[in-house]
């Protein structure tokens, strides 16, 4: 079955998503994303969305349930990469996901995440 | 409902030239000239008598949509665009068909003064006839406007929306005009646009030019803040004046924590130390 890769990269994971969103991948990922977190104790993790350039509002939903899980799981959750398209749909769609962090790419993403695990 | 008569057709032919020369005097009068050339003018009208002539030679006068009127519609349509680019008003441009009435009636009096029955048929042809094509031509016209006035518009949309590079990193966007759905749309997509080829971090939005904040306003703002925010850049809306700070406020317009600021200058002194940079006196 089609899966989305996370791969570690010290204390962060990183997600990125290249192929188009369908509504099971995305159920997938969620569950995948959630196992992974409680078996490294990732200190955070970073979404790239940057291929993504088409949104339904299941989606953009998942987008935020996927952040929101990851945060309850005490890990701190970048969203980068957004399409300006993307942006305007999940705008319009009234999905504002509150609470989720972004960045404009993976760079300073990682950045952000550096920044917010240093203290601890 | 009975065709003109061939006798009506030739008469108009055979008294073209001071119908001509009655029907311009009729348009002078009533002041439809105004701005149009003498010579232009007489060209047209002797064109639209031929083609008149053609037409009602080759088609029915009480269908104006048949293949045989093409060529009268086809140039009152270019008459009133014309008419209509030169700023004339839709009763100019109407009075240039229906002023042909005057002359023509007297016409088909002199013509027919022996037979009141046949005389009676014919005026109503003729009138109907010509109130058909002055419909037609005051329907072209109003769409030439309306499409001027389309034009206008987009071309204002384009023009108000300009997104300037306040330094490395910080983008501003001046808003000058209302702000509707249709603006709010250009602008997000321009903004996020440049904000994605530039890679910058903060995005100024100057509302200065936004005479009135109503809450329509203010959502539409909330969503491209939102928007900007989710690419993972930050937004600072500057240039809030007093009055619609006061409007923001009896209104109770929720701004979910969007940084404001009073006028440019502070949200670019904002931006810059956010960039952890500082501007300091030279020597």
């Amino acid at each position: 079955m089609e899966r989305i890769p996370i791969l570690q990269i010290g204390e962060f994971l990183l997600v990125t998503i290249q192929v188009d969103m369908h509504d099971q991948l995305a159920m997938t990922l969620q569950d995948d994303l959630s196992e992974r977190i409680s078996a490294t104790s990732a200190k955070g993790v970073l979404i790239d969305i940057s291929a993504l350039d088409m949104v339904d509002s299941f989606i953009g939903r998942m987008i935020g349930t996927i952040s929101g899980v990851s945060r309850i799981m005490d890990t701190q959750t970048v969203l980068v990469g957004m399409q300006p398209a993307v942006a305007i749909t999940l705008v319009e769609l009234g999905l504002t996901l509150p609470g989720v962090r972004t960045a404009l790419n993976a760079e300073r993403g990682m950045r952000l995440l550096n920044n917010s695990a240093a203290p601890q | 409902m009975a065709a003109l008569q061939p006798f009506t057709l030739t008469a108009i032919r055979t008294h073209q030239a001071s119908l001509v020369a009655e029907w311009l005097a009729g348009l002078d009068a009533s002041g439809a000239t105004r701005n149009l050339k003498a010579d232009d003018l007489k060209r047209q009208t002797e064109e639209f008598l031929d083609l008149l002539h053609a037409g009602l030679q080759n088609g029915d006068a009480s269908n104006l949509n048949a293949g045989a009127w093409d060529e009268v519609r086809l140039f009152l349509e270019k008459l009133s665009h014309s008419r209509a680019l030169l700023g004339q008003d839709s009763q100019q441009t109407a009075t240039f068909i229906f002023s042909l009435k005057g002359p023509l009636f007297a016409l088909l009096q002199r013509e027919y003064s022996e037979q009141p029955a046949q005389l009676a048929n014919q005026l109503l042809q003729v009138s109907e006839l010509l109130d058909a094509l002055g419909l037609h031509t005051i329907r072209t016209f109003q769409k030439s406007r309306e499409a001027v006035i389309k034009r206008q518009q987009e071309e204002l949309l384009e023009l108000s929306t300009p997104v300037v590079k306040l330094w490395d990193g910080v983008l501003a966007l001046p808003m000058i005009g209302t702000l509707d759905s249709q603006r709010t749309q250009v602008v997000m997509e321009s903004l996020l646009q440049r904000i994605v080829d530039t890679g910058s971090e903060i995005a100024i939005i100057d509302i200065t030019g936004v005479p009135t904040v109503d809450t329509l306003v203010a959502q539409h703002l909330l969503k491209t803040v939102t928007a900007i925010r989710l690419m993972g850049a930050d937004c600072i809306i500057s240039g809030v004046r007093p009055q619609i700070a006061q409007t923001i406020v009896h209104l109770g317009l929720d701004l979910q924590g969007v940084v404001t600021k009073a006028n440019l200058a502070d949200a670019l002194k904002l931006a810059l130390h956010r960039l952890g940079l500082s501007v300091a006196k030279a020597g």
